[in-house]
């Protein structure tokens, strides 16, 4: 078949046998085990399950903040492993945007420098990183509110700056730990729509955690984990 | 790297332990500086006082007159040089002189004072001395006159008092100024009186006068290489200035060793303050490693914040002790320096030394707290 001879591409995250073990004193904790995964580019995949599965782990081992016990964790197909700790550092600045529960935003600078602040990692100019913030505010729908300060703005308001933020530099992957853990109805719609958005309008690949049964429905597809293992 | 406006907010964010570190780098900055500008003054001070065309002769290697002895015989060879001064008279204007310490009663306990043993010439010879009230003491007497700084020191020491030393009596006849130079703080007695009561033959120094201070340069050459004596000659600004420069050494050290002590507090200081800044600052930190910052730029930006407050501390400081510029000490009472006049006199060095020790402060202060935070791991921070 024609079908056949189309290679698939390959995956944006690969994981291969992954297990994560913690060590509490003489006992060791198995969090993760024996993790099979492959993340298509472009694919929105949400993970759920109970407190305590590993679903946070997973999410640190693609994202390279952490590093596995056994396997290989693939991403934008380069093997993790291979990098130390400051080649990781330049290369999560380059390839991953964070979306934390708690939006993470320094309370001394406003939206715009928040915005800024992964831009002065790359070799842009003062006004080409001006450009980029512009926009990412503009996405988010914050351009009103570029020199408010985050105690200035409902939680919302803070979580879009935050995904501003995970976006200005236009990374391959984009990682949300519960990004709606601590926000209403209606600003978990708002962040939800946006990750909509991110998905169909920028074809960015999304790997989100989430507790909340109506954010697991706007992903594509929803991973199952109970007690370490992948269902 | 992490932008500085970060820190300095961040700093502005919990001023009130930000002001207060500030304000304890400053204290000791000011400490610092202040001290250094003061010994500065006392150099400046000291070494304007004497006149470039009097020689003082003590001998060879002496530093002071207290510990220099000169033969009658010498001060007699002295005055036969071509280069020295007449007098209105026509006598020479050489002068021996003696100098010992003198107690003196002060309430229960004895105040050492420099008596000097003069002759008439040792009053013409420094037209700086002048009585402003009794008149001079007698040649061959136990008269004595005060420096003005003395008067009132001790229950005797005034005009029409008798002071009692050296088992003899000596009525005050005198009291003198001298330009609120070191003389100040001296009784003058007749050289030979003294010497007497002290059994003390010779004179500790010689004072010579001569016709131009363009004579010096040769005069002392003749001083040093005449055989019959082994003396030497200097400038009378130059021996107040070598006395200015031991006294202010001595300040400077007892004031670098007393900032020292202060800086390990005040350092502490800074340490618990950027302590608390990363504890406080511990989820930004742990954002900031997650988007890729280098462990090496959360050092370095830790360590910034540490320096400017150091750098503020240091402004502080430094700004505070040129108000002192102001002030001026009259009453400093060392044990042979007493009653001298002087200020606190600024350098340009003064005040960079100021800000760079405040800077050096924080910087010392703040390595640890900055160390731990580019240590963190990551995930613990996010989480905290
Ligand atoms: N640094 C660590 N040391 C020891 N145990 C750890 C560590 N980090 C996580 N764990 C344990 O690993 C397990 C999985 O943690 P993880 O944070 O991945 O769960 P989670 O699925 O994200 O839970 P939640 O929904 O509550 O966020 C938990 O039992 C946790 O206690
Ligand atoms: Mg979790």
């Amino acid at each position: 078949m024609s079908l056949e001879a189309v290679p698939a591409p390959p995956p944006m995250v690969r994981l291969e046998g992954v297990s994560k073990t913690y060590r509490r004193g003489t006992v060791e904790v198995p969090v993760l085990e024996a993790v099979d995964l492959a993340i298509d580019p472009g694919a929105f995949v949400a993970f759920m399950g109970p407190s305590g599965s590993g679903k946070s782990t997973l999410l640190n081992l693609i994202s390279g903040l952490d590093q596995p016990t056994t396997g290989i964790v693939e991403v934008a197909g380069r093997n993790l492993a291979e990098l130390n700790d400051r080649e990781l550092s330049d290369w999560r600045a380059a390839h991953v945007g964070f979306v934390f529960q708690l939006y993470n935003l320094i309370p001394v600078l406003t939206a715009a420098e928040n915005v800024e602040l992964p831009l002065l990692l790359t070799p842009l100019s003062r006004a080409e990183r001006r450009k980029h913030v512009a926009a990412a505010l503009d996405v988010v729908g914050l351009s009103h509110r570029v020199g408010h300060r985050p105690p200035q703005m409902s939680g919302g308001e803070q979580q879009r700056v935050a995904i501003a933020r995970a976006i200005v530099t236009d990374p391959d992957l984009i990682i949300a730990d519960e990004p709606t853990g601590d926000l209403d109805r209606k600003a978990a719609e708002a962040v939800l729509d946006l990750f909509g958005v991110l998905h169909h309008d920028l074809h960015k690949t999304l790997v989100m955690v989430t507790h909340d049964p109506h954010a697991a429905e706007r992903a594509e597809r929803v991973h199952h984990l109970e007690k370490g293992v992948l269902q | 790297m992490v932008p500085l406006f970060y820190n300095a907010r961040s700093l502005w964010a919990r001023r009130l332990s930000t002001g207060l570190t500030v304000l304890g780098l400053g204290l000791v900055v000011f400490v610092f500086s202040a001290v250094l500008m003061l010994a500065n003054g006392i150099e400046s001070a000291l070494a304007a006082g004497g006149d470039p065309a009097n020689a003082v002769i003590l001998r060879k290697g002496a530093t002071s007159e207290l510990v220099s002895g000169v033969e009658r015989d010498a001060v007699r060879i002295l005055a036969t040089d071509p280069a020295v001064a007449s007098g209105q008279q026509g006598e020479p204007l050489v002068a021996g002189e003696l100098v010992v310490l003198v107690a003196l009663p002060r309430g229960e306990q004895a105040m050492n004072t420099t008596a000097r043993g003069v002759e008439p010439e040792s009053f013409t010879a420094r037209p700086e001395v002048r009585l402003i009230s009794g008149r001079r003491p007698r040649p061959g007497t136990n008269e004595v006159a005060l420096g003005r700084a003395l008067v009132g020191s001790s229950p005797d020491a005034t005009l029409g008092g008798e002071l009692r030393f050296a088992q003899q009596r000596w009525p005050v006849v005198g009291v003198f100024e001298a330009g609120a130079g070191a003389f100040e703080s001296e009784l003058w007695a007749d050289a030979t009186r003294l010497g007497g009561a002290f059994n003390r033959p010779g004179y500790s120094s010689a004072l010579v006068r001569l016709r131009s201070a363009e004579d010096m340069a040769a005069f002392e050459k003749r001083v040093e290489a005449d055989p019959r004596f082994t003396l030497e000659a200097k400038p009378e600004p130059t021996y107040w200035a070598e006395q200015a420069s031991g006294l202010a050494t001595f300040i400077r050290v007892l004031g670098l060793f007393v900032s020292f002590v202060f800086s390990l507090g005040a350092v502490l200081g800074a340490m618990i303050t950027m302590y608390a800044q990363v504890a406080t600052r511990i989820a930004e930190l742990g954002m900031l490693r997650a988007v890729g910052f280098r462990r090496r730029s959360v050092l370095a930006s830790v360590v910034a914040e540490s320096l400017m407050l150091g750098a503020a501390g240091g402004l502080l400081g430094a700004l505070g002790a040129l108000t002192t510029r102001w002030l001026h000490v009259r009453t400093l009472n060392f044990q042979t320096f007493s009653e001298v006049s002087f200020g606190f006199t600024p350098t340009p060095g003064i005040l960079l030394g100021a800000l760079l020790f405040g800077t050096m402060m924080g910087l010392i202060g703040g390595l640890l707290p900055a160390l731990r935070a580019a240590r963190l791991s990551i995930l613990d921070a996010l989480r905290a």
